[in-house]
């Protein structure tokens, strides 16, 4: 019954603070990796190159869905953005369901440009079903289709690496998160600037992807100073032996 | 339209969160969860469609690199008839799963191992700052002593400092990061359940 407290206090905190952030937009502190990535999502327009967003592996059906929902929510905001280019973006995934859902929201963001017409059905693609079977497939989009920033943001395991290879040799701008530990140092030795732990759900709010995207940051933050406390807490309790 | 499937979501969503905390809920979660598993299903059915049509323009396009797609639809269709003829438990179908696929994926991960290898090189070189020495030095440390040498492990090295490294510092690093990540993902779920982003086709 306690988690069901937590998350009644938290959806009710959430939907306060995105009022709240309606009114007052806050200042963000600087993250280098989505600094790079707003610039990008300008100058791949501008030179007529295409943006990949690769979304992972990660199902929706269990504990990864989140990372891939934070993928998604980047990569309606993407295609948004970039519907109207030459070179219109593409995504991949490596699970169906969240195939799917990348064609539907690579749609929903050209409904949202006023371009639907231009929306073509091929530019969500699953790749492949396994991890390095989706990491080989994607590597294909990397070497031939004219692309100039790889956006790796999702479920990863060390096959991230085969991507960063990838990206390298293409000379492209590379923007990595995962959720998953052996991921993420993967992408921190890989990429300039990786994007390490919660960072991958900030970035629809540096994106400007709406109140509450930077509610759900300030929400993370009061529930981080709660998990603090109680962790200082339960150490200090420990130290007196009351429990 | 857009309004009847964000109803429908956010519905099936509460009804499975649900689920978990009250009894009454817990059928209905169970039914819904089911008819997920079938559906998910039926998405490898659209994945492969999704495959074939993306490979099948570039052959049709000739585009760069339009063999390796010619070579995909071949092997596809092939396992395909033959799984449907010898169903997957032929004995063909397993050597086809043991003897490319699993072999296939083993050479990818040992060219991860030699491109992880070459990154860590020229991690210096992309990002010269204390941090990313700090990773070498732990990545070195740890290294020496996980090595099996014909003398045992390696004094101080494999027997107090690499499992200091470990067991203290990086298992409370991975904790404070999975932590992170954790409520990132509560408050995206969140996001969803209240139809803030929906990533099924809703603006």
């Amino acid at each position: 019954m306690n988690e069901l407290i937590v998350i009644l206090v938290s959806a009710f905190l959430l939907f306060v603070i995105t009022l709240w952030k309606r009114k007052s937009p806050s200042n963000l502190r600087e993250i280098p990796a989505l600094t790079r990535l707003y610039r990008t999502l300008g100058l791949s327009i501008e030179d007529g190159t295409r943006l990949h967003v690769s979304l992972g592996n990660g199902s929706l059906l269990d504990a990864r869905g989140g990372s891939a929902l934070a993928g998604l929510a980047l990569l309606r905001h993407i295609a948004e953005r970039t519907s109207v280019s030459d070179k219109p973006s593409v995504a991949s995934a490596g699970d169906p369901t969240l195939g799917l859902l990348t064609q539907d929201t690579l749609q929903a963001g050209y409904q949202a440009a006023g371009v639907q017409e231009l929306y073509i059905p091929t530019s969500g693609r699953v790749t492949g079903l396994s991890p390095f079977g989706y990491a080989a497939g994607a590597m294909s989009i990397l070497q031939n289709e004219n692309i100039s920033a790889n956006i790796i943001i999702g479920h990863f395991g060390p096959e991230a690496g085969l991507l960063t290879e990838a990206s390298d040799r293409e000379n492209m701008v590379l923007i990595g998160a995962s959720d998953e530990l052996s991921g993420q140092a993967v992408l921190f030795a890989n990429t300039q600037d990786a994007l390490i732990g919660e960072e991958l759900f900030a970035a629809g709010a540096y994106l400007g992807a709406g109140a509450s995207h930077l509610a759900s940051l300030t929400l993370q933050d009061i529930l981080r100073w709660f998990v603090i406390l109680a962790l200082l807490g339960g150490a200090a309790a420990k130290l007196i032996g009351v429990i | 339209m857009r309004v009847f499937t964000a109803v429908i979501a956010i519905a099936a969503g509460a009804l499975v969160l649900g689920g978990y905390f009250l009894p009454a809920l817990a059928p209905v979660q169970t039914l819904l969860l089911n008819w997920a598993t079938i559906l998910a299903g039926a998405a490898v059915l659209v994945g492969i469609f999704n495959l074939v049509s993306v490979h099948s323009d570039k052959i049709r396009r000739q585009e760069k690199g339009n063999a390796y797609s010619v070579l995909l639809l071949m092997a596809l269709v092939v396992t395909f008839l033959f799984a449907m003829i010898l169903r997957p438990g032929h004995i063909i179908m397993k050597v086809v799963l043991s003897g490319i696929i699993i072999p296939v994926e083993a050479a990818l991960m040992g060219l991860l191992t030699i491109s992880l290898l070459y990154a860590a090189v020229r991690l210096l070189r992309r990002r010269a700052e204390l941090m990313s020495i700090v990773f070498l030095i732990t990545a070195a440390l740890l290294i020496l002593g996980s090595a099996t040498l014909p003398f045992g492990n390696i004094p101080v090295i494999g027997t107090f400092i690499r499992p200091w490294i470990t067991q203290v510092l990086a298992l409370g690093g991975a904790r404070g990061i999975l932590i992170g990540v954790a409520l990132g993902a509560l408050t995206t779920g969140l996001r969803v359940l209240f139809g803030a982003d929906r990533p099924y086709g809703g603006n």
